[in-house]
């Protein structure tokens, strides 16, 4: 994985001039600076079910701050199988949460949520964004777990997780359950093997991609789409049309583009008559009477909501409507390159 | 009965961003206590403002929440059937995957 601007709000490992190098070379290079005298090894791979079982043994100790569900199913069921201590972070907007697994005889990642989310409910830093403080604190936190552990002193995290909440300035810590004799994987009847975990799809398992590259989805026919640049050609032409934007209303504060309408997919199908007297406004503006009426484009950021709305006004008759391809990204890069991407 | 609800790990957004609720709610009848089971069926009629489905699967909470009464996981405590006494505080919180 390389640096991307974003990743800097990220993370107090890593710094500008690092920026494109790959995470590793800059996390590495950045602990050098501190102690030179520590010994580093640099896996620069991504973590599969192929090479996990393989890498994960060499340590002692595994610390989780990835991004994404399948991957922390993967890496907890891999320490299970190894019996490695895995201390697991997790951050989001202005909340981190910090707990111990599979350490102890305490419960692992599966004991406490033995069925994986819906992946609607799955939120990645990329998507939601998250305040950079907030997981360098929870890594700082996560490192602190990995000495006491490594030193066998204090009371580690297990059984018990710490959720830090920024926004209200509050640190709770919460007794959890401990180890579940039902659990698939370190229950007292199961027997997860190291070929088992090589052959869990965990991709499946959790409908959600181990990838960092976001969802791309394809859910309509060519004629309910069109590219930015048409779009824009149309617009210069001055088609008469209406552009509802379904980012939440946040998003839309951060950057719009001019006369969108901001109507967040959560509430489309609510505020449906306000796309119809927006249509009929513009129709009487622009309309000279030969024309068949206005054209209904959806744009979001990444071009997948913006998909499934027009799926939606499809359904309720709105036949005009068409999603705008690649969303605000794709406006950026092909028609306004001052629009700034998040 | 007066109770402390708290949403977190983004469950507050079904909940109109609010994350802490101070709430009254009241027993079916006066002999039975109040349990955890009946408070989520509270909480879904009065709190939830949308996408329910985010919120509970069935009659229990959906997978990937945790619940919390008094600061301990409900597990502990006997999940659905996890009785309430007036001032306990409930937290309903998401788990995070970022990092």
């Amino acid at each position: 994985m390389k640096i991307e601007f974003s990743a800097f709000s990220h993370a107090v490992i890593h710094t500008e001039a690092y920026i494109g190098q790959p995470k590793v070379k800059s996390a590495a290079a950045a602990c050098r600076l501190i102690n030179s005298t520590i010994q580093i090894v640099e896996h620069q791979e991504a973590l599969r079910t192929s090479n996990a079982l393989e890498i994960l043994s060499q340590y002692d100790i595994i610390v989780d701050a990835t991004d994404n569900a399948p991957s922390r199913y993967m890496i907890s069921d891999c320490c299970v199988v190894l019996g490695k201590p895995l201390v697991s972070g997790a951050a989001l907007g202005l909340e981190g949460q910090l707990t111990v697994y599979n350490h102890n005889r305490g419960p692992c990642y599966r004991c406490l949520f033995p069925t994986p989310p819906p992946t609607t409910a799955c939120q990645r830093c990329a998507d939601s964004g998250v305040l950079g403080v907030v997981p360098g604190i929870i890594c700082c936190l996560q490192a602190l777990e990995a000495i006491k552990i490594a030193s066998a002193v204090g009371e580690p995290l297990s059984e018990r997780m710490l959720l830090f909440d920024a926004l209200s300035a509050r640190i709770r810590i919460v007794k959890i359950r401990g180890r579940s004799l039902q659990c698939e994987v370190c229950g007292e009847n199961s027997a997860f093997t190291k070929q088992q975990f090589k052959d869990f799809d965990y991709e499946k398992f959790t409908q959600s991609p181990l990838s960092a590259a976001p969802l791309m989805l394809n859910l309509l026919p060519e004629d309910q789409r069109i590219h930015s640049r048409e779009l824009k050609e149309r617009i210069v032409k001055g088609e008469a049309h209406v552009l509802v934007d379904v980012r939440p209303a946040h998003h839309f504060k951060i950057v719009s583009l001019p006369n969108a309408m901001n109507i967040p997919l959560s509430s489309l199908e609510s505020r449906l008559a306000e796309i119809s007297s927006a249509l009929k406004e513009e129709e009487k503006r622009k309309l000279s009477g030969f024309e068949s009426g206005a054209s209904l484009y959806v744009i979001c950021r990444r071009g997948n909501d913006s998909q499934r709305a027009v799926q939606l006004l499809h359904k309720v008759g709105f036949t005009s409507a068409r999603d705008i391809i690649g969303g605000l990204e794709a406006w950026a890069r092909d028609v306004d390159p001052n629009i700034p991407t998040y | 009965m007066q109770l402390t609800l708290e949403f977190g790990g983004g469950l507050e957004l079904l909940c109109a961003s609010v994350k802490i609720h101070n709430v009254d709610v009241s027993p079916n009848n006066e002999v039975d206590k109040l349990t955890m089971k009946d408070l989520l069926v509270w909480v879904r009629a009065n709190l939830i403002k949308e996408r329910p489905e985010m919120f509970m699967k069935d009659d229990s909470v959906r997978p990937g929440v945790l619940v919390l009464v008094n600061d301990c996981d409900w597990e502990l405590s006997g999940q659905l059937d996890t009785p309430l006494e007036e001032k306990d505080v409930v937290v309903f919180i998401s788990t995070l995957h970022g990092g």
